[in-house]
């Protein structure tokens, strides 16, 4: 199947902890499976420490590509947090880039020691809205607290790419994947926030 | 996550750059392999340390990577294939060693040793970008680098065999690009059996009667060039009469052909991609420039390729060509090799216009989205003992009013010098530089010298050079106070063991050593405090900073991201009395100790907590000075 853009280029962004970088593993693992040539690119050097963390995966029916994304080349944002998505778009957007965020905000430090103030929901929504081809907001934590699973987010953000169609992604082969890649205990719950993402997002 | 040795032959897995390497090296069946973390090097010895086999892999981390890279060359010279993986840091304190190696070689027992060093350009992740290819000149070494995934598993064999037939160590260089890539990777076919390990006594391997050795090793590192004019990984694409030949190495040449597909310059320009460092194949570079009216090289941070084929040309009678990168301004002289980079460049050689974001776009980011993007520093996690740390230094400090002097090192307490941070360290560079330098200081007093000097460093970074600085302060009677922060783990990098952990590197037991001990064997002054306990362990350091002698004082407190692996739950349920908080007026507990979980609520004016972050270690209880708020244990 074509993609389009091609190379398609992937951002990945959120908070150091919030599981980032095995959705963009997963979102390979699944992409490389169905044929496509895939490179990651990934900085994660103090990615626990309350820093923004992002990895780019490039994805292409071409040939291999560098896992550093061009300035301005987003085709899709997914982020687990809304300041980093304006922080990927500022960076990768371009009038044709989409976007798919977990609304719920993670304050800076600097925020909470009153040097800098966070902005409102509203103005981050409208700004991601203005500055996106297609955007896709909605609360992945609610969800995943919902679950009593926290670090699940970034399964119902997986959950919502695949109910955006944006990538020839299969639901039924995404959800054996997802049970492939946690420990057997968690592989319901898993399930269960990978579906309850997708609901969200196809109702939205 | 599989082990890499569990993926059958001729399968294709998703891996990481770093166990790419691995892969490669466990194929080519390495014997031993020891290394110290460091960013972007550390994943390495642990997806070998997953397959160690007795008598087949053994897999460690080392004290430090100088450890390392001897206790590899040593098993090379005893006839095994072994690998030492560090980052760029690490090799700089590895190489009066390494040095002297270049001249011994590795004896005739048909060993094998590679050094894997990891570069950071950009500095992603550590405090410099130093180029380590450097170091391959320096060392008259051989150096290999990868350009991509699949690449680097069979440039390890490449290297493993030079390493052999030359009886030389080998340097084989990974970056960030590169180590922390994901690609499919192709797997071959794993060897069985494993070399018997014995030293050959009847000669002796050393540097002396160097002038000799030397013009050997010269000697050899000419037979080694040869070898690389015929390298595989070496390659050159493009047309016959290209109007440019791009050079690349590393990162330059995915990022080259992607900027010539951008341009449509495939057809019009070559490239001509090296995967031998050093020494450079003269004669094939020079083969392919010659018919080239220009040149333009792409690389990473330093211009170590560039002066290279600069120094080849000329050799050869064709400094006429002109060569554009870092030395002509194309290329910036630091930091990552991107496709922006490649693209702008060449589209400034050929008058191109490099493709740019839509005017209306960029305005409307400029205008709407850009002033919304406050930055999001770092900061120790909440529960972290570092940050109780250093607000008992901090408060120390000021109570003590001689202004006192702190020095720091690398490791999660480098955060203090963060934005976020209590900004109490003044004197930071390497591992182990903290206290030697405040011995330095230490011993100022006959020059005027009266602020009391603090050092602090981490456990792990005790053990990997804190020791033999200690022992300088000691022995010259400096005055100082150490502060040792041991959180039971080399957390920076990602929480590996350490010799103060009671494991090593596959997971098996080890003697435990104690760093208090450690420290009164040597002659210092110990005392243990708890961080957690900030208002005790405040007052013990001012009562120590005015002490004479080498003090110690250990802050004991398991790093929060370890202690929650293993017991899975918070020790405690905060509660917020809404009525005794102050608010604004006070905000202590957020403004000043900063834990990320406690906010100004700005609908209530109140302190109030997330408790996704909050990691329940309670300390807040103790630092609010109005009492308001309070922990149940959790059960
Ligand atoms: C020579 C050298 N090797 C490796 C590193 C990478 N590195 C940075 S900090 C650190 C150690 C951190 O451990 P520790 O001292 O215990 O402090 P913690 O992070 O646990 O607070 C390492 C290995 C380095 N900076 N320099
Ligand atoms: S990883 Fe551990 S030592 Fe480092 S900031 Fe977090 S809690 Fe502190
Ligand atoms: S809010 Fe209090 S208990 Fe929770 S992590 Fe912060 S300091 Fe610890």
């Amino acid at each position: 199947m074509p993609l389009s853009p091609d190379p398609y280029n992937l951002i990945i962004s959120g908070i150091g902890g919030q599981g980032n970088i095995l959705l963009s593993r997963l979102v390979g693992r699944l992409m490389f499976r169905a044929g496509y040539q895939v490179s990651i690119g990934e900085t994660f050097g103090a990615a626990q420490r309350g820093g923004g963390v992002f990895s780019g995966v490039r994805i292409s029916s071409k040939r291999l590509y560098g896992p550093v994304v061009p300035q301005g080349a987003g085709s899709m944002i997914i982020s687990l947090e809304p300041l980093e998505a304006l922080r990927m778009i500022s960076g990768y957007g371009n009038p044709g880039v989409k976007a798919l965020v977990n609304s719920e905000g993670i304050h800076p430090v600097a925020v909470l020691s009153q040097k800098a103030s966070y902005p409102s929901d509203e103005a981050m929504s409208a700004a991601i809205h203005k500055a996106t081809d297609k955007a896709w907001l909605f609360n992945a934590t609610k969800i995943a607290l919902e679950l009593d699973a926290p670090i699940a987010v970034n399964i119902v953000m997986l959950g919502g790419l695949v109910a955006t169609g944006a990538l020839p992604l299969d639901a039924d082969e995404v959800a054996d994947e997802v049970k492939a890649s946690v420990p057997p205990h968690l592989a319901e719950l898993n399930l269960t926030a990978y579906r309850r993402g997708m609901q969200a997002v196809a109702g939205a | 996550m599989a082990a890499i040795d569990k993926y059958e032959p001729g399968t294709s897995h998703f891996l990481l750059g770093n166990e790419a390497i691995a892969r490669g090296a466990l194929e080519r069946g390495v014997n031993f392999v020891t290394g110290y973390p460091g960013t972007p090097s550390s994943e390495i010895v642990p997806a070998l340390a997953q397959c160690t086999q007795k008598g087949k892999l053994h897999a460690e981390w080392s004290t430090n990577e100088l450890a390392a890279v001897e206790g590899a060359a040593a098993a090379a010279t005893a006839g095994l294939l072994s690998l030492s993986a560090m980052k760029n840091a690490g090799l700089s304190l590895a190489l009066d060693f390494i040095t002297h190696l270049s001249y011994t070689g590795l004896g005739p027992k048909g060993g094998a040793c590679l050094m894997v060093v990891c570069d950071d350009p950009h500095g992603h992740s550590s405090g410099d970008e130093t180029d380590s290819r450097w170091l391959a000149r320096f060392a008259t070494a051989p150096m290999v680098e990868p350009m991509t995934g699949q690449q680097a598993v069979e440039l390890v064999k490449y290297a493993f065999d030079l390493s052999q037939k030359h009886s030389a160590f080998v340097f084989y260089r990974g970056y960030t690009r590169l180590s922390h890539a994901s690609n499919p990777i192709t797997m071959g076919e794993l060897p069985t059996g494993a070399p018997k390990a014995s030293s050959d006594s009847s000669v002796s391997l050393n540097p002396y009667l160097s002038i000799d050795k030397h013009q050997d090793l010269l000697a050899k590192m000419e037979a080694i060039r040869a070898e690389f004019e015929q390298c595989p990984f070496n390659s050159y694409q493009g047309p016959e009469k290209p109007e440019l030949v791009v050079v690349a190495s590393g990162a330059g040449h995915l990022a080259a052909a992607e900027a010539l597909e951008t341009l449509g310059l495939e057809e019009r320009v070559g490239l001509l991609s090296l995967a031998t460092i050093w020494p450079l194949p003269t004669a094939w570079v020079v083969e392919h420039l010659k018919n080239a009216p220009q040149v333009l090289v792409l690389e990473e941070v330093d211009l170590f390729m560039e002066a290279a084929v600069k120094e080849a040309l000329v050799d050869n009678g064709l400094g006429s060509v002109a060569v554009y990168g870092k030395g002509s301004g194309h290329i910036p002289m630091s930091g990552e090799m991107t496709p922006d980079r490649a693209l702008s460049a060449l589209a400034r050689i050929f008058d191109m216009k490099a493709p740019a974001r839509d005017e209306a776009y960029e305005r409307l980011v400029q205008q709407e989205v850009a002033p919304l993007v406050i930055s999001r520093g770092l900061s120790w996690c909440a529960g972290c003992p570092h940050r109780a740390s250093f607000w008992a230094l901090d408060k120390a400090i000021k109570a003590d009013a001689r202004d006192a002097y702190v020095t720091g090192e690398i490791g999660c307490s480098t955060l203090d010098v963060f934005p976020e941070g209590k900004a109490q360290i003044k004197l930071l560079h390497s591992m182990g530089s903290g206290t030697g330098t405040a011995a330095g200081l230490g011993q100022l007093k006959p020059f005027g010298y009266t602020q009391p000097v603090v050092a602090v460093c981490g456990d792990s970074s005790f053990f990997h050079s804190s020791v033999p600085r200690l022992i300088n302060a000691v022995y010259n009677q400096a005055d100082m106070l150490q502060i040792i922060l041991d959180n039971s783990a080399t957390a920076m990098t990602g929480f590996q063991p350490h010799p103060g952990t009671g494991n090593t590197a596959e997971n098996t037991p080890a003697p435990r050593l104690d760093v208090a001990k450690v420290c009164e064997s040597i002659g210092c002054q110990v005392t243990i405090a708890d961080p957690f306990e900030v208002r005790a362990t405040t007052k013990v350091m001012r009562e120590l900073m005015g002490k004479p002698g080498v003090q110690v004082l250990i802050l004991r407190r398991a790093c929060e991201l370890v202690r929650m692996k293993a017991a899975k739950s918070h020790p405690y349920r905060i509660t917020i009395d809404q009525e005794k908080c102050k608010g604004a007026e006070c905000a202590v507990c957020s403004r000043d100790f900063r834990c990320p979980a406690l906010y100004l609520d700005p609908a209530t004016g109140k302190t109030a907590f997330k408790e996704q972050i909050c990691s329940g270690c309670g300390i807040c209880v103790e630092i609010c000075p109005f009492k308001a708020i309070s922990k149940q244990e959790n059960d």
